[in-house]
């Protein structure tokens, strides 16, 4: 059984009840396979937030059903016991900001989910090692995150997004805080991730400078997502 | 797995050594509290130990000589060392005043001491300098506490006394040092009246018919000189023979010789039960606050540096953290932050507060472990509000929306 890209079918979500309920999410489907990076767009309260938590399994959907490989997470409910281990082991994140853990040193930001999943520490920061040589920032392995440069940061959470191999990635506006160059940069990595590594990457973003470099893009509007072919432009 | 708290705590060391040693401030003065407290308790079984008694004879029914005036004739003694199992008896006086020496003056305990030598009843047990008293009148052995030298000239009432002694830890049960000089000087002291009282009252008793009979010559001298003499003392000390019990012996004075005896034991519970209660009880309640304020103290710092790694928590659940390493991670930093506190507040209670402290405070190690395992509870306990903030956070704050 494969537990590569992921599958979502008529997923919603309703915040409330009676009068006040609220449907974030009306039926959403989505399909991103292994080794693809596809961008989600939409406006401000178009659901994008709440698509993102639910396929995050931090908040859960009201029906609807989600599957990652062949394995179903979620067909109106939870079909997984542990949905912290299912964060941990399934789902990388990589956030606007990078919320790198100000305490710990690049190396460990990035081997403390290995280490969480019971990894030998030696192993785990083996693995972060390799991923930040990859990602060329390994030179700054015992730097802290407050010695790094918005864009050395953000390799670092990208790092911690895949070390632990996960075949899901959310990433959550990675670019806002970089220039147009950073930003592509960052985009490259993410495709060459993917590829390496057969990872589904879900992009959240509102950057004009990216929107061009997706080969699919999932609208989102109202709470229904709408498929559009990208551009897939590659820069260089 | 490394340790979160250990990897934030050296992040932030400069901010936490600076709480640990505001919060050891508070604990040394918990600490100095609860040293005063045994050093009270100290120095009352210190007087006891070095009265050198095994049984205090009193006034009946009087809690004396400590705590309740007691007053018994002097020639007491005589009777008692007929009672079966005594093997010394001596009478003793003690007044608490201020004496003075130039133009300073020193709250001491002066006690009578019948005539005789080191080994008596109420006599100090060791000198550190000088001699003992050797002279009727008018020489004293004094706690280097008094801050008094050999050769010093001290007044005591209407007298002055050569210090020809130093003894060392001789205090009363409040802690004031101990200044020994003859009895009869201390029974003089003890019941002196000022010359214009003297006068008038021996000008009344003269013209008073009946002390002063034209038939009767003598009469009235003999009145006027009882008037002016002090035969009472404060207590008898027993010295029990080996082979006797205590409470034997102490019975049979009761007895035979209407008066109250009281043991070793019940001396000591009377002294640390009924005289020094208040004061313990006060030192009880303000340890109580302290440890209240310690408590609010710590759970304000650790709740702080909680609110402040929200989102950090935030990242750390999301990505998969288990609740109890976070919780882990919140509680030994409060543990750590209790254990800094602690050693700079040992550090500060023993080498800065208790040597310029004005009463005797004492350290005992089983108070220190107390101490710490009361400091670690603290901690845990309030670290529990900073815990359940950690965990009431929702990992979705890290993905905002």
């Amino acid at each position: 059984m494969t537990d590569k890209g992921i599958l979502i079918k008529g997923l919603k979500k309703r915040y409330g009840k009676g009068d006040t309920a609220v449907d974030a999410l009306k039926g959403v489907d989505m399909q991103v396979s292994p080794g693809e990076v596809v961008g989600l767009i939409g406006p401000s309260g178009s659901g994008k937030s709440t698509l993102l938590k639910c396929l995050g399994a931090v908040i859960e959907p009201t029906e609807g059903r989600m599957t990652l490989g062949n394995k179903v997470i979620y067909d109106n409910g939870w079909k997984v016991n542990d949905l912290r281990a299912l964060r941990r082991d399934k789902i990388g994140f990589i956030f606007q900001a990078p919320y790198l853990i100000p305490f710990l040193d690049v190396t460990d930001n990035v081997a403390l989910l290995p280490m969480l999943a019971g990894k030998p520490n030696a192993d785990s920061r083996k693995l972060a090692v390799e991923l930040l040589q990859a990602l060329d920032v390994a030179h700054r392995a015992k730097a802290m995150p407050s010695e790094l440069s918005g864009g050395e940061q953000q390799r670092v959470a990208i790092a911690r997004g895949l070390v632990n191999r996960p075949p899901v990635i959310l990433a959550d506006e990675p670019t806002a805080p970089l220039d147009s160059e950073r930003a592509l940069a960052v985009i490259r990595i993410l495709n060459h991730m993917a590829h390496q590594y057969e990872t589904a990457i879900i992009v959240v973003t509102h950057d004009e400078k990216i929107i061009p470099t997706f080969k699919r893009i999932y609208h989102i509007r109202d709470g229904v997502t709408y498929e559009e072919a990208g551009e897939g432009r590659v820069f260089e | 797995m490394i340790s979160l708290a250990g990897r934030d705590i050296m992040h932030a060391w400069g901010k936490f050594v600076f709480t640990g040693v505001g919060l050891g401030l508070l604990i040394g003065v918990t600490l100095s509290m609860a040293g005063i407290y045994r050093g009270m308790v100290d120095d009352a079984k210190a007087l006891l130990d070095n009265s050198g008694a095994d049984l205090w004879v009193v006034q009946k029914d009087t809690l004396g000589p400590y705590a309740e005036p007691s007053s018994i004739y002097e020639d007491t003694w005589h009777g008692l060392r007929s009672i079966p199992g005594v093997a010394q008896a001596a009478n003793v006086t003690y007044l608490t005043m201020q004496v003075r020496k130039d133009q300073r003056d020193v709250r001491a305990m002066i006690t009578g001491v019948s005539a005789g030598g080191p080994g008596k009843p109420g006599w100090p047990p060791y000198l550190v300098a000088g001699r003992h008293i050797t002279r009727s009148h008018y020489e004293a052995v004094a706690d280097i506490a008094t801050g008094f030298a050999l050769g010093d000239r001290i007044q005591i009432r209407r007298n002055r006394y050569t210090v020809v002694g130093l003894t060392r830890r001789m205090v009363s049960s409040g802690g004031d040092p101990i200044i020994f000089i003859p009895l009869k000087d201390a029974q003089e002291a003890q019941f002196l009246k000022d010359n214009d009282v003297i006068l008038q009252q021996r000008k009344r008793t003269g013209e008073n018919p009946a002390f002063n009979r034209p038939g009767t010559p003598g009469l009235l001298d003999a009145i006027i000189a009882s008037q002016s003499t002090n035969p009472y003392v404060n207590a008898v000390l027993v010295k029990v023979k080996d082979g006797y019990g205590d409470e034997a012996v102490a019975e049979s004075i009761r007895r035979w010789k209407r008066l109250t005896a009281y043991t070793r034991s019940q001396m000591e519970e009377i002294l640390v039960g009924k005289l020094i209660a208040t004061s313990s009880k006060q030192i009880g309640m303000f340890l109580v606050i302290l440890s209240i304020v310690s408590a609010a103290i710590v759970a304000f710092i650790i709740y702080t540096l909680t609110l402040g790694k929200i989102r950090e928590i935030a990242v750390l659940k999301l990505i998969g953290t288990r609740n109890r390493t976070i919780a882990a991670m919140i509680m030994q930093q409060a543990i750590a932050l209790g254990m800094i506190g602690f050693v700079v507040g040992k550090i500060t209670a023993t080498l800065l507060m208790a040597p310029i402290f004005p009463k005797y405070v004492l350290f005992e190690p089983l108070d220190s472990v107390r101490g710490f395992a009361a400091v670690v509870v603290i901690c845990i306990l309030s670290s529990l509000i900073a815990i359940r903030v950690a965990l009431k956070v929702d990992p979705a704050e890290a993905i905002g929306g």
